[in-house]
């Protein structure tokens, strides 16, 4: 579904990724872990194309180069970001909000629109999936939500836009313990066939929720070791210490260009 | 000979042959002022409340006085296609001039007079006079074109306690017909003590025409009244709109308007509000949205002589391509105005590097027990949430006039009038929401 090669990423010429390579099956659930500033939402945010970055590699979804299309072409594709901090939109409706966007994606994906009636109907039952109630679709987009209100904001969106490929970025962070639950219950409710999903934290703790497939260790802007679910607690017993001495940065890949 | 004086010789020649029925002191008041423009001449830069807006323009094109009888192919359709019904009674003006039948006056509660200004002129001119008794020039050069050259308006009348529930709608429609045409509508509104109306003023034109509409608009309210007022300045981008719209109010008065700026190559609306009874309040708001080369100038003098008056300013400008505008906001609080509760706030959203505005909030405050807070902002869109809708699959441009369209929403919201908002919000929503699937609810 997903496959990432020599993915490298600078923003002002510093070097954030320094050849990336990742590869996902459909239905897979992958965690990358690894210590602050290692390029963890670096990739998220390369992945949804945030512009500011120089880019280079590939990146491959469903066939498609990923990194040739504008954002929004990649969420019609089927790509979707759970944000790290949310944007708060001040004078526009949540309701509206989504509605706006899971019809822009109908539309471009040549399907037909949904009425508000339809839209409402839709969204009270994917609200249930993330215990949100209906007050929360009446307010600005994000505006005045607590952490944990926005980030369960962000996998409602995921539920009602049901992409194929979901980065979810720290959404753990600031949740407490039942915040937590709820956002995980969500998110283990959208794990399908044909879903993949990148979860990105800091935290193992998450992953006892969300069991993911593969764990990935990201250190200076490289994978620096892949395994299953166990590396998570691994690394939460012994930390990232000793994972940097392979001294990523140094090693490039036969065919760089850097 | 200068522009200047070449402009007032025109229309001072045009001016005996219109006004033969003028009533003495009517004849010396505009002569007076008349005089005093040519003496004084037009503001320029160099005058405070005219530094970023420049007269040239307007100034270099020949005018000729707009009279009754002109504009005679404006149809029924056309005041529907730019004036929405509000359901309430409706004066239609072209070229500043009454035309009874494009207007509709509904009945109206006993006490409550909506005739024409021609008409009471005729009629009663004296009634008129007070509007008149200002020293020529008070204000400034057009205010005094005004006084010289106002043939007509609306003339409101609310008798003590009388209130109308429908909106009173004054439609001024220009139509030059080819030869630039200045009209001078004057409109006069008189709320006596405990009356209550809505007033709303859309002024249009025909689209690419140039003219100039030279508008003052008198509100006079006493104890207790009540008056919300509205304007659309919708004009022909290629035409000019100069607007006074100069406000008196008495003890526990309550004067709000909300202003929507779309039209015109340059557009000056001034508000004056006089706030002379203690108690008084005033809410004042707008909108301005150039684009092109437009220019859209607010300034406003808000001046606290009572005691325990209330004034809120909120105004909101978008600027694209070379649009530029004024916020030339100044509060007066004289000495004795104690317990005066006033603030304003401008805010600016620029959406092109070629965009100007000059945003001037003033304070000037002369008395001790006084809360009074001012605020200027200027910002471009947020590209963080600008990425944020685009990642939700968004469009750039609708995700632009989603953003823009938020910034503008709550002005929007404001407007009570439900069949007027859902023009606005049609117009504005136009503006910058790009596509047709968009709609905004």
């Amino acid at each position: 579904m997903l496959k990432i090669e020599n993915l490298h990423a600078s923003i002002e010429d510093k070097k954030i990724l320094r050849g990336v390579n990742l590869e996902l099956k459909a239905g897979e659930v992958h965690a990358i872990m690894g210590p602050n500033g290692s390029g963890k939402s670096t990739l998220a945010s390369v992945l949804i194309g945030r512009e500011g970055y120089t880019v280079t590699g590939s990146v491959s979804f469903q066939g498609q180069d990923l990194l040739a299309l504008s954002p929004e072409d990649r969420a019609a594709a089927g790509v979707f970001l759970a944000f790290q901090h949310p944007v708060e939109i001040p004078g526009v409706g949540n309701m509206y909000f989504m509605r706006t966007a899971l019809n822009s994606l109908r539309r471009q994906r040549g399907q037909e629109e949904l009425d508000p009636m339809d839209f409402l109907a839709l969204a009270q039952e994917r609200m249930k999936l993330v215990e949100m109630d209906q007050s929360f679709m009446s307010r600005s987009v994000n505006e005045g939500f607590s952490g944990g209100e926005k980030k369960r904001n962000e996998i409602l969106q995921m539920a009602i836009l049901e992409p194929t490929f979901a980065v979810l970025d720290e959404t753990d962070s600031g949740l407490d313990i039942d915040a937590l639950r709820v956002v995980a219950n969500g998110v283990n409710a959208l794990r399908s066939e044909g879903r993949s999903m990148l979860v990105i934290t800091h935290h193992q703790r998450l992953l006892d929720y969300i069991v993911p497939d593969q764990v990935h260790v990201m250190v200076a802007g490289q994978i620096a070791r892949s395994g299953g679910k166990d590396l998570a607690i691994e690394l939460e017993e012994n930390g990232y210490a000793g994972l940097g001495q392979q001294e990523n940065a140094d090693r490039l890949p036969v065919g760089s260009t850097r | 000979m200068t522009i200047t004086t070449a402009l007032v010789g025109v229309l001072s020649d045009l001016e005996p042959q219109q006004h033969d029925t003028d009533p003495a002191w009517l004849a010396a008041v505009r002569l007076a002022a008349l005089e005093w423009v040519g003496e004084h001449g037009f503001p320029t830069r160099k005058d405070e409340d005219w530094k970023y807006t420049g007269l040239e323009p307007i100034l270099s094109v020949p005018f000729q006085a707009a009279t009754a009888g002109t504009g005679h192919w404006v149809s029924a359709d056309m005041i529907e296609a730019v004036a929405v019904d509000l359901g309430g009674p409706r004066l239609v003006f072209v070229n500043g001039n009454f035309v009874a039948e494009l207007s509709r006056l509904n009945e109206l509660p006993d006490g409550a007079e909506v005739s024409s200004f021609a008409a009471v002129l005729a009629a009663g001119p004296q009634r008129l006079e007070s509007f008149f008794s200002h020293a020529p020039g008070e204000h400034h050069a057009f205010a005094a074109f005004n006084d010289a050259l106002a043939e007509d308006g609306a003339f409101i009348h609310l008798s003590p306690g009388t209130t109308v529930e429908e909106p009173i709608h004054l439609v001024f429609l220009s139509d030059s017909g080819g030869s630039p045409l200045m009209s001078s509508p004057r409109s006069v509104i008189m709320a006596e003590s405990g009356s209550r109306a809505t007033i709303v003023e859309t002024y249009a034109g025909i689209a690419g025409e140039v003219y100039c509409t030279n508008a003052v608009t008198e509100v006079v309210l006493a104890e207790d009244a009540v008056i919300e007022h509205y304007k659309v300045q919708n004009e022909s981008v290629s035409a000019f709109h100069l607007a006074l719209l100069d406000v008196k109010q008495g003890r526990n008065s309550r004067f709000s308007s909300r202003t929507v700026m779309l039209g015109s190559a340059i557009a000056r609306h001034e508000v004056r509000a006089l706030l002379r009874g203690m108690g008084a309040e005033t809410n004042l708001d707008g909108i301005y949205l150039p684009q092109g080369d437009q220019l859209h100038d607010n300034t406003i003098f808000v001046d606290h002589v009572a005691t325990n008056c209330t004034s809120h300013q909120l105004y909101k400008g978008v600027l694209d391509g070379r649009g530029h505008g004024v916020f030339n906001g100044h509060i007066m609080v004289r000495l004795g105005a104690d317990g005066t509760d006033a603030n304003q706030n401008n805010k600016n959203l620029i959406l092109s590097e070629r965009a100007e505005v000059d945003t001037r909030p003033r304070l000037e405050i002369y008395t001790d027990d006084v809360k009074c807070t001012h605020g200027a902002a200027v910002g471009q869109l947020d590209e963080e949430a600008l990425l944020y809708l685009r990642a939700r699959g968004i469009p750039l441009e609708e995700a632009r006039g989603l953003l823009i369209y938020a910034f503008v929403q709550e002005m929007v919201d404001r407007i009570e009038l439900d069949p007027l908002r859902a023009q606005i919000e049609a117009l504005v929503a136009g503006r910058f929401v790009h596509g047709d699937h968009l709609a905004l609810s």
